[in-house]
């Protein structure tokens, strides 16, 4: 990995203050929290729905609640993997959203990372939800990209693009409950590094699902550490990747099966052109006890050119007898056939091959369940499908 | 209209004129729309059209009949465009316009339709939205305005009524699991609603039922028009009862070995094709 660019310093109320604006237009996300530069900024951030605490992670350590504590270090991935050792040494700041049992709301809470414009730097944030047993919460995280003021230079916007950031989500989810997990790991950050790791522990009969958008950074790695704590519990993970250029994107998954009778789907799809390079590397792991476990992974990379590159190594790690477990990788190019039916109807080669390209990532987005968030996926990717090199390049 | 833009276009893309004494005097009665002159094609270094030649006039119904493997395929596909064929040597002319110089989507846009043997799923692509695209991307390429869209679900609503076409299946992914008569239908809808110039049926008979062959038939014969051709690729006399061809050909081992009225489809269904692949004397090429 390349060398982690300087800490950045907390913002200033100043600081803070400049971002109101992107904040305050009607347009601007509901229920949202808003973390700068790492830090928790209640100025910039929104009423919660009923049943629903939070507070900053500093506020959290310094009451020293223990039961809390424990949660924001997962014995199944700290000390095992040196990114979240990074992030435990180095953590800024963070949320703690508490959801009482029972609680439900509809529309999602935000959780928003904005940055402070400034030289090369790097933010570190932790935080955590605890979902109650039988509560149903939507979270969406989301990059905050600031359009350009007329203050601010070339550079100054440059320097902008140079960020790092290393987030850390920690779900504890309840008996019972449904948590429905999206981020958006998008926005244009060309020589930006962007390292989210989720950290996921289910109760019985609980429902947690995980949706990413993947674009526009330089190096991008998303992991998720996820246990079935509990028996009867379901989960789906999935994610679009849409990479160009030489960007990197890797999403790394432990998905622990510790309890019976637990359902896992795992579906990561990358569509890779230019000199781009995907990596999937997906690793189930069945406890003894965990009988009749079902699971499933499974990633699909579109090839848009010669020199774009997927990389898969799929694991499986079962140490109990009566389960069904499966994974499988494909990677290849668009379907000719499909392609040429579509010109044989009319649509010149460029839109032939969008129109399939959407389809491979909508199949993801249509299934969100979230009409507001898909239209917003969709048209993401519709956005990185015009920005293509034109008809010819590749072909 | 059509006849300047025919002339205009052999005049200045297909020199030398001389080769085309016959197809000028033909086009300047505007009467020939498709000719394929010695068509060499191969496929990983095998032959599958062998010097294949073929004419189909303005306003006819052609009907190509021959043996499993024949080419009839290979041939609707070269005509249409797909890459993996190796085109070694030959023309194809549709209205005066070398089709082989063009991309799939150009040959669609000047007019060309295929519907295939076996239509293609494209999962994830609502049928609709399909439908608009194609319409639009077509008119687009002739310089014509998008259809608005209660003009455009008009028009598909009217043509998927006379096809029997449910309005479920047009809120589906394109063909994905539509059964093999569904598919041949919704073939027929999109040519129904692009109003190509020339269409070539590729066994759309086969797979559907009575009912389903008598619909889509009289989707095809409302289709005729004087400045409309086909190209009907079959293997059943049936279907000749309800589009009844002007010409019917026979195609073997890579070529047309002979061409007759609409009574050579009735002799080929009591002879088979047996004289046409061991007697080399019977090929009128
Ligand atoms: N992509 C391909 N690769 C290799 N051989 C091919 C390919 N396409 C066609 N062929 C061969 O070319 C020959 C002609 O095939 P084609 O599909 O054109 O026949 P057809 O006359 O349409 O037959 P049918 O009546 O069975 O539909 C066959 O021997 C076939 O195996
Ligand atoms: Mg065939």
């Amino acid at each position: 990995m390349r060398s982690a660019l300087p800490m950045v310093e907390a913002p200033g109320a100043a600081e803070i203050e400049a971002l109101r604006p992107d904040f305050s237009h009607p347009g601007a996300l509901a229920q949202r929290l808003v973390l700068v530069d790492g830090v928790f900024a209640p100025e910039l951030s929104s009423a919660m729905p009923e049943g629903v605490r939070v507070r900053s992670l500093a506020s959290v350590l310094n009451e020293g609640r223990a039961d809390l504590i424990a949660l924001l270090a997962p014995a199944n991935a700290d000390g095992a993997d040196p990114i979240l050792s990074l992030n435990a040494a180095l953590m800024q700041d963070g949320v703690v959203i508490e959801v009482a049992p029972g609680a439900r709301s509809d529309d999602p809470i935000n959780l928003v990372y904005a940055s402070t414009p400034g030289g090369p730097s790097a933010r570190f944030s932790r935080s955590l939800i605890v979902v109650g047993a039988g509560a149903s919460i939507r979270l969406a995280e989301s990059l905050h990209v600031r359009a350009a003021r007329a203050d601010e230079t070339f550079s100054g916007l440059q320097n902008f693009n140079c960020l790092q950031n290393f987030n850390c989500l920690i779900a504890s989810v309840g008996e019972g409950a449904t948590f429905n997990h999206t981020t958006r790991m998008t926005g244009g950050e060309p020589g930006g590094v962007r390292v989210e790791s989720l950290i996921a522990s289910i109760g019985a009969g609980a429902q947690f699902d995980s949706f990413a958008l993947v674009t526009g950074a330089g190096l991008i790695r998303r992991q998720i550490f996820m246990r079935f704590q509990g028996p009867g519990a379901k989960s789906a993970l999935r994610g679009v990747s849409l990479l160009r250029g030489r960007e990197h994107a890797d999403t790394t998954l432990v998905v622990e099966h510790a309890a019976p009778d637990c359902s896992g789907r795992q579906l990561f799809k990358y569509i890779l052109d230019e000199e781009a390079t995907g990596v999937f590397q997906g690793k189930i792991v069945v406890d003894p006890l965990a009988q009749k476990t079902d699971a499933r992974m499974l990633s699909k990379a579109l090839l848009l050119s010669d020199t774009a590159a997927m990389n898969n190594k799929p694991e499986l790690e079962i140490f109990a007898d009566d389960v069904a477990c499966g994974h499988g990788a494909t990677s290849g190019g668009l379907d000719a056939d499909q392609l040429f039916y579509l010109q044989t109807r009319g649509l010149p080669f460029a839109q032939a091959e969008a129109l399939l390209l959407e389809a491979f990532a909508g199949e993801l987005i249509d299934g969100l369940g979230d009409e507001n968030l898909a239209e917003v996926c969709r048209s993401e990717v519709r956005a990185w499908l015009s920005r293509r090199a034109p008809p010819g390049v590749h072909s | 209209m059509r006849r300047a833009y025919n002339l205009r276009h052999v005049v200045s893309t297909s020199p030398p004129w001389s080769r085309y004494d016959r197809l000028g005097r033909l086009l300047l009665e505007n009467r020939l729309m498709l000719e394929i002159r010695r068509l060499n094609v191969s496929i990983g270094g095998r032959k599958i059209l062998d010097d294949c030649s073929l004419t189909v006039e303005d306003g006819e119904v052609a009907a190509i009949m021959g043996p499993n493997g024949a080419g009839k395929s290979t041939l609707a596909y070269v005509i249409a465009g797909r890459k993996d064929y190796r085109v070694e040597s030959g023309e194809v002319i549709l209205n005066g316009v070398d089709l082989l110089a063009l991309e799939p989507d150009e040959r669609a846009a000047r007019g060309l339709f295929l519907a295939f043997q076996y239509p293609i799923e494209i999962p994830g692509v609502a049928t609709m939205t399909f439908l608009k695209a194609t319409l639009n991307a077509q008119r687009k390429q002739r310089g014509e305005a998008e259809l608005s869209t209660p003009d455009f679900m008009r028009r598909v609503k009217g043509a998927a009524e006379r096809l029997g076409i449910k309005p479920d299946m047009l809120k589906r992914a394109l063909n994905v699991g539509f059964s093999g008569g569904e598919k041949k239908r919704m073939d027929i809808l999109q040519m129904a609603l692009l109003e190509p110039t020339f269409c070539i049926l590729d066994e759309t008979d086969s797979g559907l039922d009575i009912d389903a062959l008598r619909v889509v038939a009289d989707g095809v014969n409302t289709l005729r028009a004087p400045h409309r051709g086909f190209l009907v690729i079959t293997h059943y006399q049936r279907l000749l009862d309800y589009i009844v061809p002007d010409r019917v050909h026979v195609m073997a081992e890579g070529r047309i070995v002979k061409s007759g009225g609409k009574e050579l489809a009735l002799e080929l269904e009591k002879s088979g094709y047996r004289n046409y692949l061991t007697d080399p004397d019977q090929a009128v090429a």
